[in-house]
Protein backbone atom coordinates (compact mmCIF):
# COMPACT_ATOMS: atom_id res chain seq x y z
CA UNK A 1 0.00 0.00 0.00
CA UNK A 2 1.68 3.19 -0.69
CA UNK A 3 1.38 6.90 -0.14
CA UNK A 4 -1.11 7.81 -3.29
CA UNK A 5 -3.56 4.65 -2.07
CA UNK A 6 -3.71 6.32 0.97
CA UNK A 7 -4.75 9.76 0.02
CA UNK A 8 -6.89 8.32 -2.50
CA UNK A 9 -8.70 6.63 0.37
CA UNK A 10 -9.01 9.54 2.55
CA UNK A 11 -10.68 11.39 -0.55
CA UNK A 12 -13.33 8.71 -0.71
CA UNK A 13 -13.90 8.81 3.15
CA UNK A 14 -14.29 12.54 2.78
CA UNK A 15 -16.60 12.47 -0.21
CA UNK A 16 -19.10 10.15 1.40
CA UNK A 17 -18.91 11.84 4.41
CA UNK A 18 -20.39 14.61 2.63
CA UNK A 19 -22.65 12.80 1.03
CA UNK A 20 -24.18 11.59 4.00
CA UNK A 21 -24.43 15.51 5.49
CA UNK A 22 -25.77 16.19 1.98
CA UNK A 23 -28.83 13.15 2.92
CA UNK A 24 -29.21 14.11 6.33
CA UNK A 25 -29.62 18.01 5.13
CA UNK A 26 -32.30 17.31 2.89
CA UNK A 27 -34.18 15.41 6.70
CA UNK A 28 -33.57 18.65 8.69
CA UNK A 29 -33.99 21.63 6.53
CA UNK A 30 -37.59 23.22 6.61
CA UNK A 31 -38.40 24.03 3.10
CA UNK A 32 -37.01 23.24 -0.22
CA UNK A 33 -34.92 26.15 -0.72
CA UNK A 34 -32.78 25.50 2.40
CA UNK A 35 -32.77 21.87 1.29
CA UNK A 36 -31.10 22.78 -2.32
CA UNK A 37 -28.56 24.96 -0.11
CA UNK A 38 -27.40 21.92 1.72
CA UNK A 39 -27.69 19.20 -1.00
CA UNK A 40 -26.01 21.23 -4.08
CA UNK A 41 -22.84 22.37 -1.91
CA UNK A 42 -22.14 19.41 0.22
CA UNK A 43 -23.12 16.47 -2.84
CA UNK A 44 -21.15 18.60 -5.36
CA UNK A 45 -17.52 18.78 -2.66
CA UNK A 46 -18.19 15.08 -1.92
CA UNK A 47 -18.48 13.92 -5.70
CA UNK A 48 -15.60 16.09 -6.31
CA UNK A 49 -13.48 14.26 -3.48
CA UNK A 50 -15.17 10.30 -4.47
CA UNK A 51 -14.11 10.88 -8.44
CA UNK A 52 -10.74 12.19 -7.92
CA UNK A 53 -9.83 9.99 -4.90
CA UNK A 54 -10.56 7.15 -7.30
CA UNK A 55 -8.26 8.28 -10.16
CA UNK A 56 -5.22 8.85 -7.07
CA UNK A 57 -6.14 5.47 -5.84
CA UNK A 58 -5.80 3.84 -8.77
CA UNK A 59 -2.42 5.43 -9.55
CA UNK A 60 -1.01 3.46 -6.59
CA UNK A 61 -2.65 0.61 -7.49
CA UNK A 62 -0.31 -2.02 -10.03
CA UNK A 63 -2.71 -1.63 -12.96
CA UNK A 64 -3.76 2.05 -13.06
CA UNK A 65 -2.25 4.23 -14.98
CA UNK A 66 -1.97 8.04 -15.38
CA UNK A 67 -5.48 7.50 -17.70
CA UNK A 68 -7.23 6.79 -14.25
CA UNK A 69 -6.24 10.44 -13.14
CA UNK A 70 -7.09 12.34 -16.47
CA UNK A 71 -10.59 11.05 -16.76
CA UNK A 72 -11.78 11.67 -13.30
CA UNK A 73 -10.15 15.62 -13.42
CA UNK A 74 -12.59 15.52 -17.05
CA UNK A 75 -15.59 14.32 -15.59
CA UNK A 76 -14.91 16.39 -11.80
CA UNK A 77 -14.58 19.30 -13.86
CA UNK A 78 -17.98 19.10 -15.98
CA UNK A 79 -19.59 17.97 -12.84
CA UNK A 80 -18.42 21.21 -11.00
CA UNK A 81 -19.46 23.23 -14.07
CA UNK A 82 -23.07 21.74 -14.31
CA UNK A 83 -24.30 20.71 -10.61
CA UNK A 84 -24.69 24.58 -9.58
CA UNK A 85 -26.52 25.30 -13.16
CA UNK A 86 -28.83 22.02 -12.45
CA UNK A 87 -29.54 23.70 -8.87
CA UNK A 88 -30.04 27.16 -9.97
CA UNK A 89 -33.01 25.97 -12.31
CA UNK A 90 -34.23 23.77 -9.70
CA UNK A 91 -34.97 26.45 -6.99
CA UNK A 92 -35.95 29.19 -9.56
CA UNK A 93 -38.98 26.50 -10.69
CA UNK A 94 -39.60 25.86 -7.52
CA UNK A 95 -39.84 29.74 -7.09
CA UNK A 96 -42.13 30.41 -10.09
CA UNK A 97 -44.40 27.83 -9.66
CA UNK A 98 -45.13 29.41 -5.79
CA UNK A 99 -43.46 27.15 -3.27
CA UNK A 100 -43.50 29.78 -0.19
CA UNK A 101 -40.44 30.50 1.98
CA UNK A 102 -40.60 28.85 5.01
CA UNK A 103 -42.25 30.92 7.84
CA UNK A 104 -38.83 32.19 9.34
CA UNK A 105 -37.45 33.51 6.32
CA UNK A 106 -36.87 37.72 6.94
CA UNK A 107 -36.43 38.76 3.39
CA UNK A 108 -37.98 38.31 0.06
CA UNK A 109 -36.95 40.94 -2.85
CA UNK A 110 -37.31 38.99 -5.30
CA UNK A 111 -41.11 38.99 -4.57
CA UNK A 112 -40.92 43.02 -4.93
CA UNK A 113 -39.01 42.80 -7.90
CA UNK A 114 -41.56 41.21 -9.87
CA UNK A 115 -44.17 43.15 -8.42
CA UNK A 116 -42.49 46.16 -9.55
CA UNK A 117 -41.71 44.30 -12.86
CA UNK A 118 -45.53 43.06 -13.24
CA UNK A 119 -47.45 46.37 -12.76
CA UNK A 120 -44.70 48.52 -14.74
CA UNK A 121 -45.34 46.32 -18.11
CA UNK A 122 -49.09 45.29 -17.11
CA UNK A 123 -50.85 48.67 -16.90
CA UNK A 124 -50.29 50.04 -20.61
CA UNK A 125 -51.33 46.98 -22.05
CA UNK A 126 -54.32 46.48 -20.21
CA UNK A 127 -56.12 49.38 -20.70
CA UNK A 128 -56.09 48.93 -24.79
CA UNK A 129 -57.40 45.13 -24.10
CA UNK A 130 -60.41 46.65 -22.27
CA UNK A 131 -61.18 49.33 -24.09
CA UNK A 132 -61.24 46.85 -27.55
CA UNK A 133 -63.56 44.74 -26.06
CA UNK A 134 -66.44 47.22 -24.56
CA UNK B 1 -16.52 42.91 -25.24
CA UNK B 2 -16.85 43.09 -28.93
CA UNK B 3 -16.57 40.26 -31.20
CA UNK B 4 -13.27 38.77 -32.43
CA UNK B 5 -12.90 37.60 -35.78
CA UNK B 6 -13.70 34.36 -36.93
CA UNK B 7 -11.11 32.51 -37.70
CA UNK B 8 -9.92 33.31 -34.19
CA UNK B 9 -12.69 32.24 -32.34
CA UNK B 10 -13.02 28.84 -34.44
CA UNK B 11 -8.80 28.53 -33.22
CA UNK B 12 -9.88 28.60 -29.86
CA UNK B 13 -12.85 26.23 -29.98
CA UNK B 14 -10.41 23.55 -31.47
CA UNK B 15 -7.78 24.77 -28.89
CA UNK B 16 -10.01 23.92 -25.74
CA UNK B 17 -11.36 20.50 -27.65
CA UNK B 18 -8.13 19.21 -28.47
CA UNK B 19 -7.30 19.61 -24.65
CA UNK B 20 -10.25 17.84 -23.09
CA UNK B 21 -9.67 15.17 -26.08
CA UNK B 22 -5.80 15.42 -24.58
CA UNK B 23 -7.44 14.75 -20.92
CA UNK B 24 -9.99 11.57 -21.80
CA UNK B 25 -7.23 9.64 -24.10
CA UNK B 26 -4.37 10.47 -21.54
CA UNK B 27 -2.01 9.28 -24.30
CA UNK B 28 0.53 10.78 -26.75
CA UNK B 29 0.41 8.26 -29.44
CA UNK B 30 1.23 10.14 -32.94
CA UNK B 31 -2.06 8.88 -34.06
CA UNK B 32 -4.41 9.18 -31.63
CA UNK B 33 -3.15 13.02 -31.57
CA UNK B 34 -3.97 13.09 -34.91
CA UNK B 35 -7.52 11.93 -35.18
CA UNK B 36 -8.13 13.49 -32.37
CA UNK B 37 -7.24 16.99 -33.77
CA UNK B 38 -9.40 16.13 -36.75
CA UNK B 39 -11.92 15.51 -35.01
CA UNK B 40 -11.61 19.06 -33.10
CA UNK B 41 -11.43 20.26 -35.86
CA UNK B 42 -14.44 19.16 -37.42
CA UNK B 43 -16.48 19.67 -33.90
CA UNK B 44 -15.48 23.28 -33.83
CA UNK B 45 -16.43 24.09 -37.41
CA UNK B 46 -20.41 23.77 -36.17
CA UNK B 47 -20.05 25.02 -33.06
CA UNK B 48 -17.72 27.81 -32.99
CA UNK B 49 -20.32 30.43 -33.34
CA UNK B 50 -22.28 29.43 -29.89
CA UNK B 51 -18.91 28.58 -28.35
CA UNK B 52 -17.60 31.98 -27.60
CA UNK B 53 -17.22 35.97 -28.66
CA UNK B 54 -13.86 36.21 -27.09
CA UNK B 55 -11.90 33.98 -29.60
CA UNK B 56 -8.07 33.61 -28.79
CA UNK B 57 -8.18 37.12 -26.64
CA UNK B 58 -9.65 34.75 -23.80
CA UNK B 59 -5.92 33.13 -24.05
CA UNK B 60 -3.91 36.55 -22.69
CA UNK B 61 -1.29 35.38 -20.28
CA UNK B 62 -3.06 37.96 -17.32
CA UNK B 63 -6.44 35.86 -17.87
CA UNK B 64 -4.51 32.37 -17.83
CA UNK B 65 -2.54 33.83 -14.25
CA UNK B 66 -5.59 34.79 -13.03
CA UNK B 67 -7.48 31.75 -13.69
CA UNK B 68 -5.24 29.26 -12.45
CA UNK B 69 -5.00 31.64 -9.07
CA UNK B 70 -8.75 31.58 -9.20
CA UNK B 71 -8.85 27.55 -8.43
CA UNK B 72 -7.49 27.38 -5.08
CA UNK B 73 -8.96 30.19 -3.71
CA UNK B 74 -12.38 28.63 -5.17
CA UNK B 75 -11.83 25.46 -3.88
CA UNK B 76 -10.85 26.69 -0.77
CA UNK B 77 -14.10 28.38 -0.42
CA UNK B 78 -16.19 25.90 -1.37
CA UNK B 79 -14.62 23.44 1.68
CA UNK B 80 -15.64 26.10 3.71
CA UNK B 81 -18.95 26.48 2.72
CA UNK B 82 -19.20 22.65 3.22
CA UNK B 83 -17.97 22.44 6.77
CA UNK B 84 -20.57 25.64 7.12
CA UNK B 85 -23.23 23.04 5.80
CA UNK B 86 -22.08 20.27 8.34
CA UNK B 87 -22.12 23.00 11.04
CA UNK B 88 -25.69 23.81 10.68
CA UNK B 89 -27.16 20.32 9.71
CA UNK B 90 -25.14 19.24 12.96
CA UNK B 91 -26.45 21.35 15.24
CA UNK B 92 -29.02 20.68 17.05
CA UNK B 93 -30.77 24.12 17.39
CA UNK B 94 -30.79 24.28 13.47
CA UNK B 95 -29.43 27.82 13.52
CA UNK B 96 -30.92 29.23 9.95
CA UNK B 97 -32.50 32.42 9.14
CA UNK B 98 -33.37 32.38 5.59
CA UNK B 99 -34.00 35.05 2.93
CA UNK B 100 -33.99 36.27 -0.55
CA UNK B 101 -31.80 39.01 -0.57
CA UNK B 102 -31.04 41.45 -4.07
CA UNK B 103 -27.26 42.17 -4.89
CA UNK B 104 -25.90 44.07 -7.78
CA UNK B 105 -22.85 43.15 -9.90
CA UNK B 106 -19.86 44.92 -11.97
CA UNK B 107 -19.56 42.28 -14.26
CA UNK B 108 -20.73 42.78 -17.90
CA UNK B 109 -19.97 39.64 -20.09
CA UNK B 110 -22.16 36.96 -19.77
CA UNK B 111 -19.97 34.39 -19.07
CA UNK B 112 -18.51 36.23 -16.54
CA UNK B 113 -22.19 36.48 -14.88
CA UNK B 114 -22.81 32.47 -15.21
CA UNK B 115 -19.47 32.14 -13.53
CA UNK B 116 -20.14 34.21 -10.65
CA UNK B 117 -23.64 32.71 -10.07
CA UNK B 118 -22.19 28.97 -10.18
CA UNK B 119 -19.38 30.35 -7.65
CA UNK B 120 -21.93 32.04 -5.83
CA UNK B 121 -24.00 28.73 -5.44
CA UNK B 122 -21.15 26.78 -4.31
CA UNK B 123 -19.94 29.02 -1.49
CA UNK B 124 -21.12 29.34 2.02
CA UNK B 125 -24.92 29.36 2.79
CA UNK B 126 -25.56 31.23 -0.30
CA UNK B 127 -27.81 30.22 -3.41
CA UNK B 128 -28.61 31.97 -6.96
CA UNK B 129 -32.18 32.43 -7.16
CA UNK B 130 -32.47 34.40 -10.74
CA UNK B 131 -30.16 37.06 -12.18
CA UNK B 132 -31.80 39.76 -14.44
CA UNK B 133 -29.40 42.32 -15.90
CA UNK B 134 -26.80 43.58 -13.16
CA UNK B 135 -29.51 42.13 -10.43
CA UNK B 136 -28.53 38.67 -8.63
CA UNK B 137 -31.19 37.57 -5.92
CA UNK B 138 -29.80 35.36 -4.21
CA UNK B 139 -31.10 33.24 -1.23
CA UNK B 140 -29.25 33.02 1.77
CA UNK B 141 -29.40 30.94 4.84
CA UNK B 142 -28.16 33.35 7.36
CA UNK B 143 -29.18 36.73 6.40
CA UNK B 144 -26.75 39.16 8.64
CA UNK B 145 -28.31 41.83 10.87
CA UNK B 146 -26.58 44.59 8.74
CA UNK B 147 -28.34 43.05 5.32
CA UNK B 148 -31.68 43.72 7.30
CA UNK B 149 -32.11 47.57 6.37
CA UNK B 150 -35.26 48.80 5.30
CA UNK B 151 -33.09 50.95 2.75
CA UNK B 152 -33.01 50.24 -0.27
CA UNK B 153 -29.10 50.88 -1.21
CA UNK B 154 -27.63 49.91 2.21
CA UNK B 155 -29.20 46.37 1.79
CA UNK B 156 -27.76 46.04 -1.88
CA UNK B 157 -24.71 47.65 -0.61
CA UNK B 158 -24.30 44.81 2.10
CA UNK B 159 -25.64 41.71 0.55
CA UNK B 160 -22.81 42.76 -2.13
CA UNK B 161 -19.77 43.29 0.10
CA UNK B 162 -20.55 39.44 1.33
CA UNK B 163 -21.50 37.69 -1.66
CA UNK B 164 -19.95 39.17 -4.68
CA UNK B 165 -17.61 41.37 -3.83
CA UNK B 166 -15.02 38.83 -3.30
CA UNK B 167 -15.36 36.96 -6.54
CA UNK B 168 -15.46 40.05 -8.05
CA UNK B 169 -12.30 41.15 -8.19
CA UNK B 170 -10.72 37.60 -9.80
CA UNK B 171 -14.06 37.70 -12.53
CA UNK B 172 -13.75 40.74 -13.76
CA UNK B 173 -10.03 40.33 -15.16
CA UNK B 174 -11.23 36.50 -16.09
CA UNK B 175 -13.88 37.38 -17.84
CA UNK B 176 -14.46 41.45 -17.82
Amino acid sequence: MSALTAIGEVLVLLGTFFYILSALGLIRMPDVYNRMQTATKSATLGSLGVIIGVGIWALGTDFGSAAWLTKTIVIAVFLLLTNPISAHALIRAAYKSGIPLWEGSVVDKYREHIDAKTTETETPEETPEEGGEE
Amino acid sequence: MEEASKISRYLYTVIVLFLIWLFLTASLDPQELGFGLLLSLIAAAFTYEIFTTGGLANLHPKKVAYAIAYIPYFLWAMIMANLDVAYRVLHPKRPIRPGIVKCRTVLNSDVGKLALANSITLTPGTITLDVDGENYFIHWIWVPDEAMTEKEDEHVKAASANITAPFEKFLKVIFG
